[in-house]
């Protein structure tokens, strides 16, 4: 073993219940390096992270880890992290009532005999939020900063733990572009001072930015680690290894046919449910036609969300206004349940919150908007139901064990394409999808990005969410640009470009 | 590409696979049966004497009926509180209405039943609509029903009741044809052996139906072996138990009610989209709530309906005692809520099962009945109960971290 090879990760194997997650797997890091590990939706890489870093602990797998050349034992997380080992999970873990200084030392006070010492606290709180350049008060809630800045905390918080081993499982999935680069640039700069990290993502471009080395796997197997430096590793070299061929094209061919105005939104106005004269909505007009596809871009904040949510069924904000037509006639969209008569679905991006009952099965989940179609007279039809959830889960390719796994045991990008399947069950004529494609691979995004194609070849119309520019110009007819909750600009696909985009965010910006 | 879906095929699980996935729920079955059998032993065999099942059965059935209820509420997310001092009070209007206004035993239980619809509904009302927590709401319900009570009865107790009414929870099936004295048998209840042979079977055809239907739809089914097995066992405790009862004065007419009941919510909660829904409702009720359900009234009818069975309840308690007291119903809530958490329900909401409650409601009511018999007092059965509890939720934490 050469010296600096910091860790070693031989024959892996975890099983779950009727799931084989990892088989075999070996994968080792350099020291000092940015180690990248690739592969779809539940190929296996945040349990392999898991294992690393003791959340499932010694005894629960087979295979052995080495760090720093010795064979560890780890028995929870607390041992990885006294060497050094610190994971920030898929999942942000920050509790939002607390303040920065308090999630950071959570667990590992700097009390003496029970006591908090909160000056000291304080300072050293203060000292590494600038370590992360994070212009924020220790004593400020979770809550009240947005996610690109709580990610930053997260690492703030391994930092605070001695950290040499820094782990991300998909750190930038929820994430916009400029707090990405900032994340990322900050990894390039710990990387100088000699710390080592792996990053999870299924952004690849990033990855072909910050990577040393590259680690495939694909259904729980180690395909292949690639060097960096060796050679030039492109995208679809690194897509090549995932699904085990070539995926020339990243957005499918679609004709449009554009009909009528199937969906319409005038002058929609709502304010933020808490501080009552903020408005969150503000005056938007907006439509879609049948056989459309309509993006609606800007940047993470924009109030994109609350838009759409404030629309299907007044889910958020309060003091709502405005007018909604589909099909020309002014339709009720008072509550979920209305507008989904109505012909909507809203595909949320918050599929853990608001998305999915985790502890539920896939099937049950799959079905849950549109108990119409699987009962009579109240009275489930299972075997309608089970038929249901079989098909959807082969046309999206969920990787389930079967449709009775409950959600929470699904991969993150799989859990996502089952927030999906429950909307497409239900049938909409107007589909409102919010960062679908979040934390999902790139053969799965192809899968979605064909749906919407399929769903609008049918006459039908989609309202496409995305903080993903590319995304949106590889997908839409036309562009809806919204800042600060009103829409700044309108453009047909043809003319929009990422210049154009942002330069009509900058200009509504100046404005104000 | 890789086939993502192997995992389909209907390979039967192994046996030993199968009965780990199925701990929980068997786990607490075989926890009734060895502390039947235990009491049984320690009894001299008193625990399944003809009297005592009968008598076990109707100390016992308001405990169960009312956890029914409580299994929703609970699934549902919530807790009721007041559940003890609704017995009471509907108790207590029942005894105001007969006994001293004269009117019919059945005006008086609709009147009662309804009334206690209302109670949970304005519990509800409150818990649903305004989100108030229902450990609030219900836990001021049991102190404003159970003053009301002490007010209604000016502290006495009211009573005697109308035969017919006593006969809710006092009375019997009727013997349709008089068996003559059988040889080893001894004399039959012809009704209830009647009965004691045709639900077994009825239970056995269809859960064999469901079988082969499941089987034709390529669905997994339990190990063959197993299922063999698990009806036979169940068809002889309940032909023992059946039989038992029929030496005696047969069914009591409140078991009869009390199958009726969970025969119904078994129904709901499996097989309709209104069970479903309070399973998603107490899983993740924003997500259930942006799935087009409305989860406020869902709540809300939770309460009513745990308000009815508890008012029900209330009715077969009053006809019990023949009287209707101050201090009826006095800890029934946490009886019941044992019931509910023994038999695996949740403490957060959207897990559990009637069957499950069902039997934790006649572990409870063994315990009481069994130290009842070994002449242990009050205080040594309430710490036996409660260490029973608690025992059954620990072992539920340890099923959950060894998966
Ligand atoms: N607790 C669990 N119980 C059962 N199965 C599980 C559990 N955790 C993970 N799995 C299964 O293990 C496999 C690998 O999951 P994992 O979360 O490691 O995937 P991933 O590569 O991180 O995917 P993603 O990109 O979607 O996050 C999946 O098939 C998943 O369903
Ligand atoms: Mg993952």
């Amino acid at each position: 073993m050469s010296t600096n090879v910091i860790l070693e990760m031989r024959n892996i194997t975890k099983t779950f219940p009727g799931v084989k997650a990892l088989s075999d797997v070996s994968f080792s890091v350099e020291e000092g390096e940015i180690h990248a590990l690739c592969g779809e939706n539940g190929a296996g890489k945040s349990t392999l992270m898991k294992v690393l870093s003791g959340v499932y602990p010694y005894g629960t797998y087979d295979g052995e880890i080495y760090y720093n050349g010795q064979l560890k034992k780890f028995g929870s997380i607390k041992d990885t992290e006294e060497e050094g080992i610190i994971i920030i999970h898929q999942e942000l873990a920050l509790i939002p009532m607390l303040s920065i200084a308090e999630n950071i030392f959570l667990g590992n006070e700097v009390a003496k005999g029970g006591v908090i010492n909160w000056a000291e606290a304080t300072r050293r709180t203060t000292e590494l939020l600038a370590k992360v350049g994070l212009k924020e008060n220790p004593s400020t809630l979770i809550t009240n900063i947005g996610v690109g800045k709580q990610q930053l905390v997260e690492i703030a918080k391994a930092l605070s733990k001695k950290v040499k081993l820094l782990i991300l499982d998909e750190p930038t999935a929820s994430l916009n572009e400029s707090d990405s680069n900032a994340l990322l640039d900050l990894l390039l700069e710990f990387k100088k001072q000699g710390l080592t990290s792996i990053i999870i993502s299924h952004k690849l471009n990033e990855i072909s930015r910050v990577a040393d080395k590259i680690t495939v796997l694909r259904d729980g197997a180690t395909v292949e680690t690639l060097d960096c430096h060796a050679e030039k590793i492109s995208e679809a070299r690194i897509i090549q290894g995932m699904v085990g061929r070539e995926l020339s094209d990243r957005f499918p061919k679609r004709v449009s046919k554009v009909g009528e105005t199937i969906f319409e939104v005038r002058n929609w106005t709502a304010y933020h449910p808490i501080h009552s004269d903020r408005k969150i909505s503000n005056g938007i007009n907006l439509n879609v036609k049948r056989g459309e596809v309509v993006g609606i871009a800007g940047l993470m904040g924009a109030g994109r969300t609350e838009f759409a949510m404030s629309v299907f069924g007044r889910s958020y904000g309060q003091k709502i206004s405005g007018e909604v037509l589909i099909n020309g006639k002014p339709a009720d969209v008072s509550t979920v349940e209305r507008a989904i008569k109505s012909g909507l679905a809203y595909v949320t991006e918050d599929r853990k919150q608001l998305g999915l009952v985790l502890i539920n099965n896939v099937m049950h989940n799959n079905t849950l908007a549109n108990h119409k179609g699987i009962s009579r007279n109240f009275v489930i039809d299972e075997y309608t139901e089970r038929k249901a959830a079989n098909e959807y889960r082969d046309r999206l390719r969920i990787r389930t064990p079967s449709i009775y796994q409950d959600v929470v045991n699904l991969s993150g990008g799989n859990q996502q394409k089952v927030v999906l399947a429950k909307w497409l069950f239900a049938n909409p004529d107007v589909l409102i999808l919010d960062e679908p494609t979040r934390g999902i691979d790139v053969g799965a995004k192809y899968e979605i990005y064909s749906i919407v194609n399929d769903l609008v070849a049918a006459g039908k119309a989609v309202i496409f969410i995305s903080s993903e520019m590319p995304e949106l110009l590889g997908t839409c007819d036309r562009i809806y640009v919204m800042n600060e909750g009103a829409i700044v600009a309108e453009m047909p696909v043809a003319e929009a470009s990422q210049e154009n985009i942002m330069g009509a965010i900058m200009r509504s910006g100046e404005k104000v | 590409m890789n086939t993502p879906n192997e995992a389909t095929q209907t390979a039967a699980p192994s046996l030993a696979v199968f009965l780990r996935q199925n701990m929980r729920e068997y786990g607490i079955l075989i926890a009734l049966v060895v502390i039947m059998i235990f009491f049984q032993i320690i009894t001299g065999g008193v625990l399944f004497r003809p009297v005592n099942l009968t008598n076990l059965v109707l100390q016992n059935s308001f405990v169960v009926i009312m956890a029914l209820g409580m299994l929703l509420v609970i699934v549902a997310g919530h807790i009721d509180l007041s559940v003890g001092s609704i017995v009471a009070i509907i108790g207590a209007v029942a005894a105001v209405m007969m006994v001293n206004y004269k009117i019919d035993p059945w005006t008086t239980s609709l009147v009662c039943l309804i009334l206690g619809g209302v109670i949970g509904a304005a519990q509800g009302y409150w818990i649903a609509y305004h989100h108030i927590p229902a450990f609030i709401v219900t836990l001021a319900g049991m102190l404003v029903f159970r003053g009301m009570t002490l007010w209604l009865l000016g502290g006495m107790n009211i009573g005697p009741f109308p035969a017919e009414f006593q006969k809710l929870s006092t009375g019997f099936l009727p013997d349709l044809v008089s068996l003559p004295e059988l040889p080893l048998l001894g004399s039959l209840h012809s009704t209830s052996i009647l009965l004691t042979l045709a639900i077994p079977a009825l239970l056995v055809y269809l859960s064999w139906r469901s079988r082969k239907l499941n089987e034709s739809h390529g669905i997994e089914v339990e190990p063959f072996a197993f299922f063999v097995t698990q009806n036979a066992v169940l068809v002889a405790v309940m032909v023992f138990l059946g039989y038992q009862l029929s030496t005696y004065k047969g069914f009591p007419n409140i078991l009869v009610i009390m199958g009726v009941l969970i025969a119904f919510y078994t129904f709901v909660t499996t097989r309709t989209t209104i069970g479903r829904r309070i399973y998603a409702l107490g899983g993740n009720e924003k997500a259930t709530r942006l799935s087009g359900i409305n989860t406020d009234r869902l709540s809300f009818y939770t309460f009513i309906n745990m308000g009815v069975l508890a008012g029900f309840a209330g009715l077969i308690v009053a006809a019990r005692l023949n009287s209707s007291t101050p201090k009826a119903g006095n800890g029934f809530e946490l009886d019941v809520i044992a019931a509910c958490f023994i038999g695996g329900a949740s403490t957060t909401g959207g897990v559990g099962k009637i069957t499950g409650a069902v039997v934790g409601a006649f572990i409870m009511g063994v315990l009481n009945n069994g130290m009842s018999i070994m002449g242990l007092g009050i205080d040594f059965q309430q710490m036996v109960k409660g260490l029973v509890l608690l025992a059954a939720v620990v072992f539920d934490l340890y099923n959950k971290q060894k998966s």
